[in-house]
């Protein structure tokens, strides 16, 4: 019995240890099929994009291409910023502050991903209920700092890594 | 397969079929016993058959002539369209071809539901029926992106932004299938590539399908049992493959009649404008075939939600032949049932209607109502009908009913009542 028990064992082990390692060789050769079809080398070079500021008036905006996606920079307004400020942190879907959503000292200027968070599209803007954005896809209405307010998307548009190269030019990305 | 030992009368054949008995399975196809009963709705899958071949032939053609880049898809497009030698007419076809295919596919799942084919022994056949289904659903959506329209670049973008849904790995998703970070030239290369892909692992899930077929055999309008080969069976050569071939060309009729005299109507006029990654178009709409399930998508005001219940409206349908608890198939002999199906038709039909409207208003309440009733159906109609109705009386063969004078259902049930 003891002896039988312990052949089995031993076959045990060889099963287990052939089914590792070809489970190796088979992750091994599965991983760069997936992986090939992340963004490659061309895709990653075009991550960030220099922006000339200086010809934005107060209250204008413009949108500029980054990484295939559009992004608006918004120059905001004393009241717009004020109107941003007064909302209620409680009326919002993904509570957060105005002054979260803009660097220090700079609040003027919003930066920040023109992509719906429900399904990608690009919101429309001076438009819908709340003075800022309104997406045309399915309906999600953005503030004027461009936090979700109705509609299905879930989250607020997104704020892109950037930074002030220098008075008059932002680097996103 | 076959029900007699075929053996070919010929040297050559006899040596080919010891080796390979490829002329057993001409042979099991000709002599295939099918019930006699079988009405023009059972024509569908010799035309859903058509179809897919249709579109493997028009589309290997079309790649001679498309380019699947960003920069130069549209261009290409419109150059098969003005420069090459009957390049509208392939295209045309093509695209419409799309349509057609959904058209058929759709009688096809409904033929089903009606006469209970997907119920036991069938519950295979329809389950890789529903995965060609699926398949087709990705080949349609990743055909539209490919002329790179603004209609292919936005439905691509709101399709793949479905993926993003999923909690914690949602985007790494979506930029995974983007290969960049928007949909790109990336996209359109390996949607072409699939595109490509598709229709072979269709071609063969139909084998597949053909085959799970053979084994029990055709389920037919009176939706019982029958012994093959008897007096209930014809050989499917000549019989059906006749009534297929009329019904096909009528199809082909209504086919040729969109390709020559309507091309456009059932696409949109956006999609004939370049990709424009900074602008969306006002009203995004899929093409018609989607736009129930569209529908449910906007009818939940919360994104995971919402795309959850879509995929849902298809999953449930692989549960369906556990979930309906009939022991009849047929809904001729169903008179509750029956009402439940058609009521289920002009939900799906509604859904559609909604789908392509914008959401708001009466609108997405009729979206909301259409969607729990696409629910209901399912998880409660189908197992509580099937536990409490009070079926007809089933006629013992198909012959019964056509042997006592008349081949309408409804008579067939007024000789069942006399017996």
């Amino acid at each position: 019995m003891s002896k039988e028990e312990k052949k089995v064992n031993r076959r045990d082990f060889l099963f287990t240890a052939s089914y590792t390692v070809g489970a190796v060789g088979v992750g091994a050769v599965i991983w760069p099929m997936i992986d090939q079809m992340n963004p490659d080398k061309a895709q990653q070079a075009l991550a960030t994009t220099e922006v000339d500021i200086s010809k934005i008036e107060p209250g204008k905006s413009i949108t500029v291409l980054w990484r295939g996606k559009p992004v608006f920079l918004k120059r905001r307004t004393s009241e717009e910023i004020a109107e941003a400020r007064a909302v209620n942190l409680d009326d919002l879907p993904d509570p957060q502050k105005d002054e979260d959503r803009v660097k220090e000292g700079r609040d003027e200027w919003l930066v920040m991903l023109g992509v719906c968070t429900h399904l990608g599209c690009v919101p429309l803007k001076d438009k819908g209920d709340f003075n800022g954005w309104f997406c045309p896809c399915h309906g999600s209405h953005y503030d004027v700092s461009g936090r979700i307010r109705k509609g299905p998307a879930p989250t607020n548009m997104e704020i892109p890594k950037f930074e002030f190269v220098d008075s008059n030019t932002i680097k996103i990305g | 397969m076959s029900e007699h030992e075929y053996v070919p009368k010929s040297k050559a054949g006899k040596w080919l079929n010891d080796r390979l008995p490829l002329l057993t399975l001409g042979a099991h196809l000709t002599d295939y016993p099918t019930p006699k009963n079988l009405n023009y709705w059972w024509t569908f899958g010799g035309i859903l058959t058509f179809c897919l071949l249709t579109q493997i032939v028009t589309g290997i053609v079309l790649a001679m002539h498309y380019v699947a880049h960003a920069d130069l898809a549209f261009a290409s497009v419109e150059h098969i369209m003005r420069d090459v030698n009957y390049g509208w007419l392939i295209r045309y076809i093509h695209s419409n071809g799309a349509s057609m295919f959904f058209l058929a596919v759709y009688i096809h799942i409904f033929r089903s539901l009606f006469y209970g084919s997907y119920k036991s022994p069938r519950e295979v056949i329809w389950i890789i029926g529903l995965m060609i289904y699926l398949l087709m659903m990705a080949a349609a959506f990743m055909g539209y992106v490919l002329p790179w329209g603004q209609m292919s670049f936005w439905g691509a973008t709101v399709i793949t932004n479905l993926f993003s849904a999923i909690p914690l790995v949602g985007d790494s998703i979506t930029t995974w299938l983007w290969g960049a970070y928007s949909v790109d030239n990336p996209t359109l290369n390996r949607f072409f590539s699939l595109h490509y892909l598709i229709p072979f692992l269709i071609l063969g899930l139909v084998v597949l399908h053909i085959w799970a077929l053979h084994v029990p055999g055709n389920n037919n309008p009176v939706g019982i049992d029958i012994k093959k080969p008897s007096k209930d069976t014809v050989p499917f050569h000549p019989y059906i493959t006749i009534k297929d071939a009329f019904a096909l060309l009528v199809f082909m009729i209504i086919f040729a009649g969109f390709v020559f005299f309507t091309p456009n109507v059932l696409g949109h006029s956006d999609n004939y404008i370049p990709a424009n990654p900074l602008v969306t178009p006002a009203h995004i709409v899929p093409e018609w075939y989607l736009l129930p399930f569209y529908a449910i998508l906007r009818s939940v005001p919360d994104k995971l939600g919402g795309v959850i219940l879509m995929f849902s409206a298809i999953f449930i349908l692989f549960v369906l032949p556990w979930l309906d608890t009939s022991k009849v198939r047929s809904a001729v002999f169903r008179p509750i049932y029956r009402q439940f199906f058609w009521i289920l038709v002009i939900d799906v039909l509604m859904l559609g209607y909604v789908g392509a409207m914008p959401a708001e208003g009466v609108y997405l309440v009729l979206a909301r109502v259409g969607t729990i009733y696409y629910f209901l159906h399912f998880i409660v109609v189908m197992p509580v009908v099937g536990y409490l109705e009070k079926t007809d009386p089933i006629p013992m063969s198909i012959s019964e009913p056509v042997m006592s004078g008349g081949a309408e259902p409804s008579i067939a049930r007024k000789v069942n009542d006399k017996v």
